[in-house]
């Protein structure tokens, strides 16, 4: 038993000196992209199993941003279809209304990242009630927020008001789905392993200790809000032309309690967590589908005892190796191995 | 010329005076007790000179700048840390990440350096990091540098909070009743602390305390609040029979 743990521990070892390797994401990157592009034009992964793809790594993108408001920074927003609205409609007035037909592929990310910065824009905006309300405030200021883009877009009768808007083409493939998904991972990932993330983790622990502390905290609520906001959008785009038809309503609070599901499902302030949470929850409601009406009382209750059992989520409050830093992990191991010596000596 | 200079100082809650017409001029490398009874508005003022709260009346100067206005992180920047009385930590974070917290007006990146991990990053993460281990290493917390704030035992939370002030590189440490909790040999111990502190890092401290007798030892001057209005300044020997000052902790004399 004891030589089958080292082994582990070897293996274990071995896989942290690959990921904390320089070239370890790109190459990680590339592989993937390489991978999914094979899977969407050879086809050896059939077409309703890329959708269920596609839907993952999109909700992986909302589960993984929204975290970063109501994990990291403790706050509570449920505005998220919202931003994620924007996004959509941005990104396909642009591809159905704006671009050639004929470069609609080649421009597809270009679409996608105006949908982003736009649902950014909006978030900037929303920042600042932030900077006043706070719990069940900044809720209720946010819902508010996802029942003015849903009205707002029923009542503009150039994108199609309530009827809502198509003529999209399927531009969505798995490569793209991937590619957008890994970069908001990383891109958060980045964030909270930054100085500006450990202020928004200390505003969740004490926003006036922060401020006392020298943390702008500001200026950290605006990052955390635009960055959130940015990636939602691109989650909206994507969504957008994936399903090639899209309508207010399907941005409306439901989608948000949807958001807000995973989040908690997969554990607050973890970015392993929100993926999880996000693959969890996306394949389950997939594989109950036969279930038809009943699968509604059963996910519910599955989350019911969730609740009760791992009451901060699957990943609450912790996080896999693989997406902390290695600075971060040797002061965190040498304390570890210091303790362990200290326990030694004692008896 | 004074490291802080408050003048006229006056705040008022809804009506109640809570701070009223305090002064105080403060020089480099001082040691000032502000000492007086429960409620006497002691904390008060430091929330007043940190700005949590903003003064109805009066200035405050750290240098020659006026810091009435300004918001805490830009007083904290100025050069102005402070501990609280009921310790507020950073408690679900790391005792490293706590301290590398309060480096947060030092960084040199930008948020677009740090969403993409490029630039000044790598460099100033290395450099910050190694300032805060190094501080906790001084006050013989590097081990536990991994450990999570809440975990600590109460007097090394105490310790935490006093270098994780000092590592926003303050000229003017303000410790807000750092001695409540512990028992007659820990703040013997406490007191020699705050000496070496004042000595090693050269900061101007000002002390809270509502015992009167624990800072006796160490404050060069004492200032006496009580109900808000500053009843004594001077020495510790003048402050300690000073009429006043019993009236405010023993009660009026009656003559029986």
């Amino acid at each position: 038993m004891a030589k089958l743990s080292s082994t582990y521990e070897n293996i274990q070892e071995h896989w942290h000196a690959l990921t904390d390797k320089k070239y370890f994401w790109p190459l990680f990157m590339i592989a993937g992209i390489a991978f999914c592009m094979a899977a969407s034009t050879f086809e050896f992964l059939d077409l309703y199993l890329q959708l269920i793809l596609i839907y993952v790594g999109i909700n992986i993108i909302l589960t993984v941003s929204l975290n970063l408001i109501n994990g990291y920074m403790g706050e509570f927003s449920v505005g998220h279809a919202g931003f994620m609205a924007i996004g959509a409609y941005i990104a396909s007035l642009l591809t159905v209304h704006v671009f050639p037909p004929t470069a609609q592929n080649l421009l597809f990310p270009l679409a996608i990242l105006a949908g982003g910065l736009g649902a950014a824009l909006v978030g900037f905006l929303v920042a600042i009630p932030s900077f006043k309300t706070r719990g069940d405030y900044l809720a209720i200021v946010t819902l508010a927020f996802c029942m003015i883009v849903k009205s707002v877009l029923e009542n503009i009768d150039a994108v199609g008001g309530p009827r809502g808007l198509l003529g999209m083409e399927k531009l969505t493939t798995l490569p793209w789905v991937f590619f957008w998904t890994a970069l908001s991972v990383w891109v958060i990932r980045n964030l909270v392993y930054s100085n500006f993330g450990r202020g928004v983790l200390s505003i969740r622990e004490d926003e006036i200790a922060s401020d006392l502390m020298s943390v702008n905290t500001r200026q950290v609520k605006i990052i955390a809000f635009v960055v959130s906001s940015f990636f939602a959008g691109i989650a909206g785009g994507l969504f957008a032309h994936a399903l090639q038809f899209i309508n207010p309503r399907m941005f409306d609070i439901l989608k948000s309690t949807d958001i807000l599901i995973m989040v908690y499902l997969g554990g607050i302030a973890s970015i392993s967590g929100s993926i999880i949470g996000a693959v969890i929850y996306t394949i389950l409601l997939e594989i109950l589908r036969p279930l038809g009406v009943w699968r509604m009382v059963l996910m519910p209750l599955m989350l019911v005892l969730l609740m009760i059992y791992r009451p901060r989520g699957i990943m609450g409050m912790r996080e896999a190796r693989l997406f902390t830093p290695l600075r971060d992990f040797v002061t965190e191991k040498l304390w570890r191995q210091k303790k362990k010596e200290a326990g030694d000596a004692t008896p | 010329m004074p490291l802080l200079e408050i003048q006229k100082l006056t705040h008022r809650f809804a009506g109640l005076c809570a701070v009223s017409d305090f002064n105080l001029a403060v020089e480099p490398h001082e040691l000032i007790g502000v000492i007086g009874p429960n409620g006497a508005g002691k904390t008060t003022v430091f929330n007043l000179i940190t700005g949590v709260y903003r003064a109805s009346e009066g200035s405050i100067k750290l240098d020659g700048l006026e810091l009435v206005g300004l918001t805490p992180h830009q007083i904290t920047r100025s050069g102005i840390a402070r501990t609280f009385q009921n310790i507020r930590l950073f408690k679900e974070l790391s005792v490293l990440d706590n301290v590398r917290i309060a480096h947060y007006g030092q960084i040199a990146y930008t948020p677009a350096e740090a969403l993409l991990h490029i630039g000044r990053f790598r460099a100033e993460e290395r450099r910050i990091t190694n300032q805060a281990l190094d501080l906790l290493s001084i006050f013989k917390l590097d081990e536990m540098a991994g450990e999570k704030a809440k975990n600590l035992p109460y007097g090394l939370q105490r310790r935490l909070e006093i270098a994780r002030a000092l590592a926003t590189e303050p000229k003017l440490l303000l410790l807000d009743e750092p001695a409540a909790g512990m028992n007659p040999n820990e703040i013997i111990q406490l007191m020699d602390f705050i000496g070496w502190i004042r000595k090693t890092f050269s900061v101007t401290i000002i002390l809270i305390e509502h015992q009167m007798r624990l800072v006796m030892g160490i404050c060069e001057r004492l200032v006496v609040l009580d109900f808000g209005a500053t009843i004594a300044t001077g020495r510790c020997s003048d402050i300690q029979n000073n009429p006043k000052v019993l009236e405010a902790y023993l009660g009026e004399e009656v003559a029986i």
